[in-house]
């Protein structure tokens, strides 16, 4: 029999995130997938493109706002999950918390941050990269039941050859007194385009942009990237925390990271080593973030990016 | 108020870190406080220094091996007031659950001395970085969970956080008890001053193995571990790197590579 692969749908209201279909292509190499959407009720596209991914139901969780408490969402997943071997999820700090309440109701084991994941002998073994991404380590899960929160960027997402049923089915689910009070919640107000954790190209600059952003944004801009920051620089209020890449901040895993300005200290490079192609611009040739770089230039910023800029628009053609 | 503080001893991050038949290398040349840790060690000892005198006890707690006392010392000498350092050799191998087991039964330990009100962790350990033991930690213990703290308040018998999320900025309260994981961004940490450093010398850290703490061995390590790590190998370095020297025309080098590349 094949094994029953629930992923947690991430989802901003009605737009799935992109980690979301990567999570659903891995499923359908693992066994049977289903799509488990908590918050509100799912609009029909949604349930349309899930489906277009290979689910084969879409198992929803009306529990609204309850879901930002962890144990909560993890008592309503595990009502969801009951005949699922493996569950997939994003990666995300909230995403750890809910996973370790799931696995201590079900008894599963757990992998974050991994780079994918496989079934062999029916155990699932999972990949991951450690130690500011210097070490490849590989995981098995012993429990019947594995929980795998994976990194965005780290599979590809295809849709399905035939898609799946999508069938909508509604869970209901018991859901637990909590002793934590939600005070308020104030919303971070995002910038347009591709949240930083899950883009293909970010484009970062720290202390070297003395605080002034628009090269690196225009260079975003015509990369198509997001922009990310040091610490350094979201200390300096440059930018906004939400922009921090790092141990302590987002971990990204893009095809293409250009790092400007940035001297690339250990708890920075935690957060952007396993990225694929690394690109540095920095004055110091001692500057660390060469040592890690595929390309580097060694100068100043102000004088590299505007013409970097200019070429890549010449060949766009615009 | 009691206060117990979790640390972990970890490689040091500037050291070179490997692994040696599936766990994380530890010694004690390159090994340290988790640096994560300094922020809760921190916020229990501003709590403490807010309050009358004798009012409140910190304890700092580790689970590890013989070099891990190493961690409850840096805490010493930070001037948390006592030192617990559990130890066994049947703990090695432990994922977070058992470690969390452990760490649960050695608070409870503490609690002989009077209710523990908080319990407060780092974020993440800088080795895993998986950030599951605080919420572990919560559950086992029963006990309310503030996660991911960069603002902590406590009045009244009860504690307030505010968390950062990439999508909200969250404020969440509970009565005490509670454990509260805090970010680097909650406080400035402080370097410990001499006398400390020299006080800390003579103090004491109290060892306790499983069997002081009424945990059966086969509960945690290796055996009970959910996880196993099976390979471990490190990457090999980027291969063909290049690194020119802006001459003006280093911006037109950048974009060529890029389109070479076909990033762009
Ligand atoms: C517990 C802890 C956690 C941390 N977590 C993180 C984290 O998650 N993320 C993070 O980023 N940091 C983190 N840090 C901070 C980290 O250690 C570094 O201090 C920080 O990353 C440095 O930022 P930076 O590279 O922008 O600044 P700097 O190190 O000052 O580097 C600036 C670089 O810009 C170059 N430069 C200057 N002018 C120009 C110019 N005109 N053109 C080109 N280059 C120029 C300089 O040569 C230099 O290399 C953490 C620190 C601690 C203690
Ligand atoms: N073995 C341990 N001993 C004491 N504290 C620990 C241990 N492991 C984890 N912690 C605490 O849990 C926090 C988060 O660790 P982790 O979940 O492993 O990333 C750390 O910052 C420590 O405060």
């Amino acid at each position: 029999m094949t094994a029953t692969v629930a992923v947690l749908v991430e989802h901003r209201g009605s737009d799935i995130a992109q980690p979301a279909f990567e999570a659903l292509t891995l499923a359908r190499t693992i066994g049977r997938p289903v799509a488990v959407w908590m918050g509100e009720e799912p609009p029909a596209e949604a349930v349309t493109a899930l489906g277009e991914f290979g689910a084969e139901e879409v198992r929803v969780l009306a529990i609204g706002e309850r879901a930002r408490h962890a144990k909560t969402a993890a008592v309503a997943l595990a009502a969801a999950t009951g005949d699922a071997a493996v569950v997939l999820m994003v990666s995300t700090f909230v995403n750890k918390e809910i996973a370790t309440h799931l696995a201590l109701a079900t008894g599963a084991g757990v992998v974050v941050d991994a780079a994918g994941a496989e079934m062999i002998d029916g155990r699932i073994e999972a990949q991951q990269t450690v130690f500011a991404a210097t070490w490849n380590v590989r995981t098995r899960v012993n429990a019947d039941r594995a929980i795998v929160a994976l990194r965005p960027n780290t599979t590809k997402a295809e849709p399905a050859v035939t898609a799946g049923a999508a069938e909508i089915v509604g869970v209901l689910a018991a859901l637990p007194q909590m002793r934590e009070t939600l005070v308020s919640v104030t919303p971070v107000t995002r910038e347009e385009g591709v949240p930083l954790a899950e883009a293909a190209i970010v484009v970062a600059g720290g202390r070297g942009t003395s605080g002034d952003y628009t090269l690196v944004r225009e260079l975003a801009d015509v990369l198509g990237a997001a922009v990310g920051a040091s610490r350094d620089a979201t200390d300096e209020g440059w930018i906004s925390h939400e922009h921090m890449i790092g141990q302590t901040g987002v971990t990204v895993t893009p095809a293409l990271y250009v790092a400007c300005g940035i001297s690339g200290a250990v708890h920075h490079r935690g957060g952007m080593q396993a990225s694929g192609t690394i690109v540095a611009v920095n004055i110091d040739p001692d500057a660390p973030i060469f040592e890690i770089a595929d390309f580097g230039v060694v100068g100043d910023l102000n004088d590299v990016l505007p013409q970097a800029i200019a070429s890549l628009k010449a060949h766009r053609g615009v | 108020m009691r206060i117990v503080v979790t640390v972990k001893f970890v490689p040091d991050l500037q050291s070179t870190r490997s692994f040696t038949d599936g766990t994380v290398t530890r010694t004690a040349d390159d090994g340290t406080m988790n640096e994560l840790d300094e922020n809760a060690v921190e916020a229990a000892l501003q709590l403490k220094e807010s309050l009358p005198e004798g009012e409140c006890d910190v304890y700092a707690l580790t689970v590890g091996g013989a070099d891990a006392v190493a961690a409850v010392r840096k805490a010493l000498q930070l001037g948390v007031d006592h030192a617990v350092h559990v130890c066994d050799a049947a703990i090695a191998g432990s994922d977070v659950f058992g470690t969390a087991t452990v760490l649960a039964a050695a608070v409870r330990e503490i609690e002989k001395d009077g209710a523990v009100d908080l319990v407060i962790t780092g974020m993440a350990a800088l080795d895993g970085l998986t950030s599951m033991l605080p919420t572990a930690l919560a559950a086992e213990l029963d006990i309310a969970q503030l996660t991911l703290a960069s603002h902590l308040e406590v009045a009244d018998g009860t504690a307030t956080i505010v968390r950062h999320l990439p999508e909200a900025h969250e404020t969440v309260s509970a009565a005490l008890p509670a454990l509260v994981s805090v970010t680097d961004e909650a406080n400035k940490a402080r370097y410990p001053g001499f006398k400390l450093i020299m006080a800390a010398r003579t103090k004491p850290v109290t060892t306790w193995s499983l069997a002081d703490i009424g945990v059966e061995p086969e509960t945690v390590g290796a055996m009970a571990a959910r996880t196993t790590v099976v390979d471990a190998s490190q990457r090999p370095a980027r291969e063909n790197r290049v690194v020119v020297a802006d001459k003006g025309e280093g911006g037109t080098q950048l974009a060529a590579f890029l389109i070479e590349r076909g990033l762009a």
